[in-house]
C-alpha cells in the first residue's frame, strides 16, 4: 500500500519538477552570461509595460505580455489574432497540443527559448535580454 | 497492351496501397494528402492548423518558409531555428501541390497562374471559389468558426486529407450538403 502512494505520489510530482528543472537550467544559463541577480517583481513590472517600436517604419505600439496572456498570467491568455487558448504561465499549467493531449507548460528549453524569441520580439520588436528572461521565469515561479 | 498499362499502373501505386488498409486506399488519392509529421504538427499546429503541404504549390511553401517571411507571418513573429526550418521546408516542398497525385491538389495547383505564388491558402482560386457559399453569418459571424483560417472548425474530416461536401459541418448550422439546397 505505503508503495503505491508513493508511486502515485511520483506520478503526480515527476512533471512538476521536471518542468522546474526547465527553468532551473534556464536560470543558470542566464547566470552563465552575466546575468543576475533575477527579481519576480522586476518580471511583473515588465509583464504590463508597453515598450513602442518601430518596424518598416511604422511605429507599434500598446504590447505588453498581457495583450495576450493577460494582466493575471494565472489565467488562461487569448491570442490577439487567431483567439487560441493560451495556458496559464503557472508552473502547474497544462497545455492541450494539436493531440488533444495534455502537456506541461515548460516542458523542453527548446521551447522556453522558441517563445521568449518570438514573442519578446512580436512585443518590444527586439530579443529579450538574458536578465529580462530570468527576471520573467522568477515572476512566473512565485505565482 | 492495355493490360501491360494497367500492370504498370497497379505496380506503381502498391507501394502506397500497402502501407494502408486495402480500402482506404482509395480515399487516399481523392482528397489531400494527410501530415502525419509530428514536427510538423507540434511547430505549424501549435498557432493555427497545421494545413496540409498539398494546399499550396512548391514556389509558396519555398517562399514562405524564408526566414524573413517566418519573422513576419501574417503579422506574427514565426521564426524556427535553422535545424527545424529545414526540415519542414523540405517537407512541405516534398508533399506540395504541384507535384501530388492527390486529386484536389491537382485541382488546386490547376488552378493557379503559373505566374502567381500564393501565401494565403485563401487565396488559391479554387479554395477561393468553392468557399464563395462561405457568407459572413456561416464565418465571419459565427462564433464557432470566425475566419476561413479555421479549417477544421467545418471540414471534419480534414486531418485524413478529406473535404467532400459531406463531412462540412457548420456548427450552428448544420452539415453543409443538407442547407445548401435550401
Amino acid at each position: 500500500m505505503k508503495k503505491a502512494i508513493i508511486l502515485v505520489a511520483t506520478l503526480f510530482v515527476t512533471p512538476m519538477l521536471a518542468q522546474a528543472n526547465v527553468i532551473e537550467e534556464r536560470l543558470d544559463a542566464y547566470k552563465a552570461e552575466g546575468a543576475g541577480p533575477f527579481s519576480a517583481e522586476a518580471g511583473k513590472a515588465m509583464w504590463t509595460k508597453e515598450i513602442p517600436f518601430e518596424k518598416k517604419g511604422e511605429i507599434i505600439k500598446g504590447r505588453s505580455c498581457a495583450t495576450c496572456h493577460n494582466a493575471d498570467p494565472t489565467t488562461p491568455g487569448k491570442h490577439a489574432k487567431t483567439g487560441k487558448v493560451i495556458a496559464p504561465m503557472t508552473l502547474g499549467a497544462v497545455s492541450i497540443n494539436r493531440k488533444g493531449e495534455e502537456e506541461p507548460r515548460f516542458s523542453t528549453v527548446k521551447k522556453v527559448e522558441k517563445w521568449f524569441k518570438r514573442n519578446c520580439k512580436w512585443t518590444y520588436g527586439r530579443e529579450c535580454t538574458p536578465q529580462e528572461k530570468g527576471d520573467f521565469l522568477m515572476y512566473f515561479k512565485s505565482l | 497492351m492495355k493490360k501491360l498499362l494497367l500492370l504498370t499502373l497497379v505496380m506503381m501505386f502498391s507501394h502506397q496501397a500497402m502501407a494502408d488498409p486495402f480500402l482506404s486506399t482509395f480515399f487516399r488519392f481523392k482528397g489531400v494528402k494527410p501530415m502525419d509529421n509530428d514536427l510538423y504538427n507540434e511547430s505549424c499546429g501549435e498557432c493555427h492548423y497545421a494545413y496540409q503541404a498539398g494546399l499550396l504549390p512548391k514556389r509558396s511553401w519555398e517562399k514562405m518558409m524564408l526566414p524573413e517571411e517566418l519573422e513576419d507571418h501574417f503579422g506574427e513573429v514565426a521564426e524556427l531555428d535553422e535545424e527545424d526550418r529545414v526540415e519542414l521546408l523540405n517537407l512541405l516542398v516534398e508533399n506540395a501541390a504541384d507535384t501530388s497525385f492527390y486529386k484536389r491538389s491537382m485541382k488546386i495547383s490547376r488552378s493557379i497562374p503559373e505566374d502567381a505564388t500564393p501565401l494565403r491558402i485563401t487565396e488559391v482560386p479554387y479554395i477561393k471559389r468553392k468557399h464563395k457559399p462561405m457568407t459572413d453569418k456561416y464565418v465571419k459571424n459565427n462564433p464557432k468558426v470566425k475566419s476561413l483560417i479555421n479549417c477544421n472548425a467545418c471540414h471534419r474530416e480534414i486531418d485524413k486529407g478529406i473535404f467532400d461536401d459531406d463531412t462540412i459541418l457548420i456548427p450552428n448550422y448544420g452539415y453543409w450538403s443538407e442547407i445548401k439546397d435550401d
